[in-house]
This record gives structure tokens, sequence and C-alpha cells, in this order.
């Protein structure tokens, strides 16, 4: 098993209230922005990183968003450059560029390929198509984002394979000389991709054998994903196993449960991660396919970063109540509760979080699992702490439960070298008999 | 009651779906970038002594997506092809909002084959003062009440009233993504439009323009634009009404179009 770390870099001196005000983070005017904050942050973030490193995690996994304090990472590269330079052994995950928005595969391309030179083949490389708000914030036509993500990736595939020079007249891309001076230092870089529930998402990972990468999803509809994945997998002619797939928690350890609970509130910060963006941000027309729009149709009902067709059709009654605040934060403590229940976010002492991650490992199987740190402003002595913690006490008894269950991860078994007779009937690839166990309904 | 009918045929290289009623002088009626609403009462009184022909947006959700259409001036194209297959006799064009965006494409790109043109609400070019709009980043509620000022027209609560089922969800998600491949960037308008627009100046190309007084998605300014690239046109303003006054106030609507099309 491969064991990452994950933070989303959260601007940590940002009042609540504006979030709340905004109904989402995606929008909240960066006349907030504090240069010599930001400049401690973006410096710690990095420093954690290298902590993670020397604790014992096998990967530090970063990201990017825009236009939104949900996350402060908006070039995802740049720091995966410096971390590339600045640590020595951990894989460098980056989930992921986010090709529809950036618009410029070649360039990408280049800078990938110099993480990994300079990293001497550290770069775990994943591709997004980008949340729905990022669509807005890079001016990137919704409708054609799943064409640009699949036009991009496959000319990048073309940039690290093919030698130069060349010509490519795409749809979308046009570029009469491709020869970068730059390939990644590994043949090539293994790539996962992070994912919401998208059915197309996991049949392209099928395809193209890249471990799939749950983002916190529920883990009844995770292991209804795992199956369509490995179902695609045994049509291809490969059994699926962990090393297809990921999942990434929220974790937060403190030494003690109750002081654990109480700064892991920060997950539920201006409304957590489903106040990332208003519904009319997260859907942008033409984004979701037809079909996920049929089904969007007749079964409303949000989910993580989806969001329902009710939620869809409502106003903007945008009238603020401040009086409302008091409410809404009762609302999102009951709610930091049920998540909990549902372990879609686990917070505690370090024994607490071991045996509920071994749960969900034992039901979900992945061979990568990713620590999603805490949100909100949490102190650098906290966050550093949970680290510590995570990787002195916790992820040693969860690498032993892993090796009992055999969960290889990507780095210890390569996606799809499983062969599948045709015909054949696949092996599991979740434990539907340990999610009954855990009643989660 | 004028009988209109839904068919489909197959026009300028793909099946359209076109709904066609009245009689009389050809009248080619494009609709705006949330679809086709319905025969409405406007269209009723319009097809007593006119046929209407109001082709269903390619990628609409009823005729077929043109993966080949990449911009308005594409789609423009595609109609003036479907006139000429039609075999349409100079027809006049009323179109909508995005639709007049498409109507005032097709006059740029060949005048002479229109009647005349009358352009409501009309996107297309960039105003110096105020912006369009931007339709894509709301919800459909809050599109819905933006596009509409009085929102007591008996009309707007036929259209918009009461639940939306799971098939009108899908036409109008249909729509918006379609109208995001043609207007998302630059958004709603050609740079090149007030330019390309010379062709429909030089042949004096009878023009109407229409605007809602209170109007928020068209900038007031998009009218002027218009009108300095069309100096032919004649401008109606109609008080009290918004983005959509053929429903919001049809009586000074249909005044103003009848008489500019007698």
């Amino acid at each position: 098993m491969q064991i990452a770390h994950f933070t989303e870099r959260p601007v940590r001196y940002l009042a609540e209230e504006p979030v709340l005000e905004n109904r989402a983070f995606f929008g909240v005017s960066n006349k907030y922005y504090d240069r010599e904050k930001a400049a401690h942050d973006y410096n710690f973030y990095l420093d954690e990183a290298c902590f993670c490193e020397e604790v014992g995690f096998d990967a530090v996994a970063i990201n990017e968003h825009h236009g939104n304090p949900f996350c402060s990472g908006s070039v995802v590269n740049i720091e995966a450059a410096i971390l590339a330079r600045i640590t020595s052994e951990v894989k460098i995950v980056i989930i992921g560029n986010m090709l529809p928005g950036v618009k410029h595969p070649l360039r990408t391309a280049e800078e990938l390929a110099t993480i990994d030179t300079i990293s001497r083949g550290r770069l775990v490389t994943g591709w997004v198509r980008g949340a729905g708000s990022e669509q807005f914030f890079n001016n990137a036509n919704p409708a054609y984002n799943r064409e640009m993500f699949n036009e991009a990736h496959s000319f990048i595939m073309d940039c690290w394979t093919k030698d130069g020079p060349w010509r490519y007249e795409g749809k979308h891309f046009h570029y009469r000389h491709v020869n970068p001076w730059v390939k990644p230092y590994q043949e090539m870089p293994q790539q996962w991709i992070p994912g919401v529930l998208s059915a197309e998402t996991v049949m392209w990972c099928a395809e193209k054998q890249y471990p799939y990468l749950g983002l916190g999803t529920a883990l009844g509809p995770t292991c209804d994903l795992w199956d369509m994945y490995a179902d695609k997998s045994a049509e291809l002619g490969y059994q699926a196993g962990p090393e297809n797939f990921g999942y990434l928690l929220p974790i937060f350890c403190a030494d003690t449960d109750e002081k654990a609970q109480e700064i892991g509130k920060g997950f539920i910060f201006g409304g957590g991660q489903n106040a990332f963006s208003r519904p009319e941000h997260t859907l942008p027309p033409g984004y979701n396919s037809k079909s996920a729009i049929r089904m969007l149709g007749q079964q409303p009902g949000g989910s993580w970063l989806g969001v329902s067709k009710d939620k869809l059709m409502a106003g903007a009654d945008d009238s603020w109540d401040a009086s409302a605040y008091d409410g809404l934060r009762a609302k999102l403590i009951a709610g930091y509760e049920k998540v909990q229940d549902n372990m879609q976010i686990v917070v505690g002492s370090p024994e607490t979080c071991a045996q509920k991650i071994k749960d969900i490992l034992s039901v979900i199987r992945p061979g990568v699992f990713t620590c999603f740190a805490v949100q909100g402003s949490v102190s650098d002595k906290d966050r550093l702490r949970s680290v510590e913690l995570l990787g002195k006490e916790v992820l040693p008894v969860v690498r032993k439960h892993a090796d009992e269950i055999g969960l290889f991860g990507p780095f210890d078994r390569t996606p799809g070298s499983v062969k599948l007779a045709p015909g054949s009937k696949r092996a599991p690839v979740v434990d539907r008999e340990a999610l009954a166990k855990l009643n989660l309904g | 009651m004028a009988t209109w009918k839904e068919e489909t045929q197959s026009l300028a290289g793909s099946d359209l779906v076109m709904i066609r009623g009245g009689s009389g002088k050809p009248l080619l009626v494009i609709h705006d970038e949330l679809g086709y609403t319905g025969w409405m009462s406007w269209n009723e009184e319009l097809a007593k002594d006119r046929e209407l022909f109001i082709p269903l947006q390619p990628g609409f959700g009823k005729s077929p997506r043109q993966d080949w259409m990449w911009r308005h001036r594409d789609l423009a194209n595609y109609y003036l092809n479907v006139i000429r297959e039609l075999g349409l006799e100079k027809p006049d064009v009323i179109a909508f909002s995005a639709g007049a965006y498409t109507a005032a494409e097709m006059a740029a790109a060949n005048p002479e084959l229109l009647g005349s043109i009358t352009l409501v609400g009309p996107m297309g070019i960039k105003p110096d003062k105020g912006e369009i709009f931007d339709i894509f980043a709301c919800t459909i509620k809050t599109c819905l009440r933006q596009t509409v000022f009085n929102k007591e027209a008996k009309e707007y609560s036929e259209i918009y009233g009461g639940e939306m089922s799971a098939e009108q969800f899908e036409w109008f998600e249909d729509a918006r993504a379609e109208s995001a491949r043609l207007g998302w960037e630059p958004y709603m308008f050609n740079p090149s439009l007030p330019d390309l627009l010379r062709s429909a100046k030089n042949t004096k190309l009878p023009t109407l323009l229409i605007r809602g007084a209170e109007d928020a998605v068209v900038p007031e300014d998009c009218i002027r634009k218009y009108q300095d690239a069309l100096p032919q046109a004649e401008s109606v303003s109609i008080e009290g009404a918004g983005h959509r006054p053929e429903i919001e106030d049809s009586a000074a609507f249909l005044a103003a179009v009848k008489k500019f099309l007698a």
C-alpha cells in the first residue's frame, strides 16, 4: 500500500462569515487576501510536506483550485516543482492538472516532465476535468470540457512518447512544432485519477488501467463504482485489484479524542466541502454528460461535490440574515457528526483513527490511501501534531492491516498486470460483508 | 385558431425539427438561448396572415446537435441553407436574444436572402456600457427571474409556472449546453459582427430593433451599437417590459412588429 498525505492548503486567516454570507467558498472576494499571512501559509505547507516525508508517509499529494480560499494552491505545478527539490524520497502526487482549464497541454507536458526530472522520477501525475467553478474562473467552455480533457491527455502522452519534432492539428489544440526538450525521468509516470462518483471517469480509468481515487465518497456508492471499474477491467481482460483503487479520506488526529473532535471541526469551516461552490457554479452548462443530466433530472439528491436538480432550480434569494449565523453553525455541527457516523470523516486519537481506517480499508480495499488534512484555521502546531501522530502511530498499524488483507499499491503491483482469461469470472474488489457490518445504511 | 404542427425535415445536411403554423408570407422565427417555449398568443396573432417557420435549434434536445457548429455564425449559415432548401422567398426573420445574434449573423452573411430582420433584445455585439447578463453563471430560476420584468404577465406563469418535469429539465440543460458551445467565449458576441453587418447596411436590409425598457439581460447600449452598424434600423423600446417583451406586453410587441412588417 502507498499512503499519502494531502492538503488543500486552506487559507487559514480567513474569517468564516464571508464564506457563510457567500454561501460558498468560490466567489469570496480576494479583498480578504493577506500578503504576510499568505506568505507564511505557502511556506508552511511546503515545510509540512517535508515533515510528512520525515514521519513516514510514502507520498505527498497536492492539487489546485481557483478563485477559492478553500484551497490556496492555484498553480500546483509550481509547488510540486519546489517539492521535487526539497524532498528526497516521497512520491509527489498531483491530483491533478486541470487539462481543460489550463488549455495548454504542451506547456503542461513540459512542466510535469521538469518536475519528474528534478525529483529523479518521483512524480505521480493526475488529471482532472476541474470542478464546475473552475470553468468559470478559467473561462473554459464547460460544454467542451470532456472533449478538451481527452484531447489534452492524449496529446501529452504523445509528447512523452513520440520523438519530435512533429506537428499537431487537433480539434481544440494546435501546435505546429512539438519537440519538448524535457521528457519525464521515468519512462512513463504513474497516473492516478481523482473523482467524485463520475461513472464516465471510472470507465475511462479502467480502459487506461489508471488507478481511480475516490475523493471521500460514501462507502456504499464507492463500492458500486469499484465494481463498475472491475467489470470493465474484466471485459478488457484484466483483474482489477487494490492497485487500481485509491481513497482519500478527511482525517484529523490529536492526542485525545476530545481534542481531535474540537479541532477537527475545521473540516466544516464555512460549510466544508459541501460549500465548495454554489449550485450555479457547480454545474455549468454542458459540463455533465447527457446521461448524468438525465439521472440528475430524475433523481433529486445531492452528493459530495454534486448538485441536485432541486438546488439547481433554486433561485438566488441573496438576502443574508446575520442572525441566521448561529442556526447555520448548529446545522454544520450536526452535519459534522453525521459524516463521522458515515465514516466520511475520521477524527480522533491515534487508536480511534487507526481502527476506523482499518474498517474502511477492509471494505473498499484500496492500494492507495490518502489522508486529507484538516481545513479551517488550525494552527501550525496542531496540524503538525496530527501529521506526526498519523505517521508514527497510525500508519504502522494501517500498513500492517493492509499487508494482512493484501492491499497492493500501484507501486507494488502494476495496475492491469493481472490478466484475466476472456469470459472468466472476476474476483471481488470490495468486501460488502465488511460494509454491512459497519451498519451505514 | 391557426393550426400548427411539429415536423422533422432533412435540411441542410441534417434532420431539423420545425414548428410550422399559419399561412401567408413566410416568417422565420428564431427562438432564444433557453429554447422554444411553445406556441404563444403572439405566434397565434402573427400566424393569422403569415406562415411561421420556427426551427428548433440543433442541439436543443429535439433537433440533433451538429458537431461542426462552433459559433453563431455557423448556425446562421446553416439557417441560410435551410431557407434556400425550403425555397423560401425573402422571408422576414424575427429573432430573440441569442437567436437575434444568429439572425444578425445571417444578415451579415447574406442580406439579399432575407426580407427583413426584427431583432428582439439582441445579443451579438459587445456593449460599451454595461454587460450582457451571464446566463450561464446562475441557476435556472434566477435566469428566468432576470429575464422577465413583468412577472405578472399571464404567459410567464403559463410557460414557467408549476413543477419542471425531468424531460423539461433535460431540454433546458441541452439548451444551456448548446448555447455555451456557441457563445461561451467571447461571451455572446462576435467582435467582427459590427463590421460584417456592412453588407446589410449597404443593401439597406429593413431592420427593427426591439428592447424592453427594463431588460436586465441585454443592455441598452447593445441597441445603440446595432443602430450604429445598421443606420436604417428602426428602434422600439417597450415600457414596463424586460427581456421577453413578446410575453410581457404582447400588445405593444405585436403593434411594433405588425407596423414594421406591414
